[in-house]
């Protein structure tokens, strides 16, 4: 029996075993019970999602909370997170946590192209997702400028809380595929086609222009584009 | 409590000062009988021209049982009063004596158009970061020096950051990298 995301148990055999309307969506395949058909897919990206494996590039106070995620009270373990190594050929997940200056960021981009894949990234609190409040020359203003970021976590630094708030949201991007969207649905095809809309009208330009900095006030050169990076991007 | 010795008065670079007077005897020979200082609180500052400097340095060293604490520059260029050497750059040696407690600040004004000193190098070895810390951020040279590169900032970086005619937001060299994306990495 196939299993689609529209049923409300799909792991549930006996639910399955015992509803002809899902056996129909099988073509009619009488499975043993304890049998589920899945696609490969699915069935990989089950297995990524619980056992991601965090590379800690913690440069600030956000390492300290990465930490208090990592012990008993909060127990990242309990997502199956908890086996972080400190070699990025081991990992698959990186958490940058802090700041990152000007000499620091051909080392993260090093490690990040050191990861096998697949590889994710999370972007952890204000330091690492917009520079903070050090706007200064030897501060890169957000990481997501150099390397692809899957997932930001807002706060200063955040509550181990929005750690684990922030790894179920990449878990569930995983198991989606990849895109926290998905492609299957049209309505998620429509919704992501208006998230694009609203990033790239002339509007949300001109906010994220503001927000992200002032640069092109004083003529500074900007390799990776306008203040209004990320508009193209999902 | 008595409030005149909770908060006395700051002492000054009088003659009556017997730092003052024990760093005269030190330095006369070298520096001639007239010092320039100031003071603020108790920092004593004594001042001295680049060609003074290591032989300044070199008497307290010896003579006095000196040594370096710190070393560091600053930049005048936008300060409401003239630096008290009537130079925009200072080049500050904090020298303490731990037998007498003696703190003496040692400063030396810089010319921006050849930013140049002799290196303490030779008489503290300690001096060899401090003073690649000071070229690393005001650009001012070290003569004698055995190694003399930037030690916080990059290599690749071609500015000296804390010039007060160095924009705070710098001019684009944060943003000076290339971009990896999903599809290259």
């Amino acid at each position: 029996m196939a299993l689609t995301p529209s049923l409300d148990n799909p792991r549930s055999p006996a639910l399955l075993a015992n509803n002809p309307r899902l056996l129909r969506h099988a073509g009619g395949a009488d499975l043993p019970e304890g049998i589920q058909v899945t696609t490969l897919d699915a069935a990989v990206n089950w297995c990524r999602k619980y056992s991601l494996w965090p590379m800690p590039f913690a440069t600030a106070c956000c390492g300290i909370e990465l930490m208090a995620v990592g012990a008993s009270r909060f127990d990242i373990a309990r997502f199956g997170a908890e086996v972080m190594r400190f070699s990025p050929r081991q990992c698959d997940l990186m958490i940058v946590a802090g700041r990152v200056v000007m000499k620091m960021l051909p080392v993260l981009q090093r490690i990040w192209l050191q990861m096998p894949e697949p590889k994710w990234c999370i972007s952890m609190g204000a330091c690492a997702c917009t520079g903070g409040v050090f706007d200064t020359y030897a501060v890169v203003q957000g990481v997501d400028r150099f390397i692809p970021v899957d997932v930001y976590i807002p706060g200063c630094p955040p509550r181990p809380e929005q750690i684990l708030r922030a790894l179920m949201d990449m878990q569930d991007k995983i198991q989606r595929g990849g895109r926290l969207n998905g492609t299957a649905l049209p309505e998620q095809i429509l919704k992501e086609q208006l998230f694009e809309q609203s990033r790239s009208s002339p509007a949300a330009r001109l906010l994220a222009r503001q927000e992200r900095g002032d640069e092109a006030r004083f003529g500074y050169r900007l390799p990776g584009g306008s203040a209004s990076l990320g508009a193209n991007e999902l | 409590m008595n409030p005149t010795t909770a908060h006395p008065s700051p002492p000054t670079a009088t003659a009556s000062d017997p730092r003052l007077s024990r760093a005269r005897a030190l330095l006369e020979p070298v520096l001639g009988p007239t010092l320039k200082t100031s003071s603020f609180r108790d920092n004593l500052r004594i001042f001295v021209e680049p060609d003074q400097l290591l032989p300044a340095l070199a008497a307290l060293r010896d003579r006095g049982g000196f040594h370096l604490v710190e070393l560091g520059g600053t930049d005048y260029l936008h300060y409401p009063k003239p630096s008290g050497s009537g130079k925009r750059f200072e080049v500050h040696y904090v020298l303490l004596n731990r037998d007498t407690t003696d703190r003496l600040i040692l400063k030396v004004g810089v010319d921006p158009d050849n930013p140049s000193l002799p290196s303490a190098t030779s008489l503290w070895p300690g001096a060899d970061w401090l003073e690649r810390e000071v070229f690393d951020m005001f650009g001012i040279r070290f003569d004698g020096h055995p190694d003399l590169r930037r030690i916080l900032m990059p290599d690749q970086f071609t500015a000296f950051p804390l010039r007060k005619d160095y924009p705070l937001r710098g001019r684009g060299e944060r943003h000076n990298f290339p971009r990896i994306t999903r599809a290259e990495s």
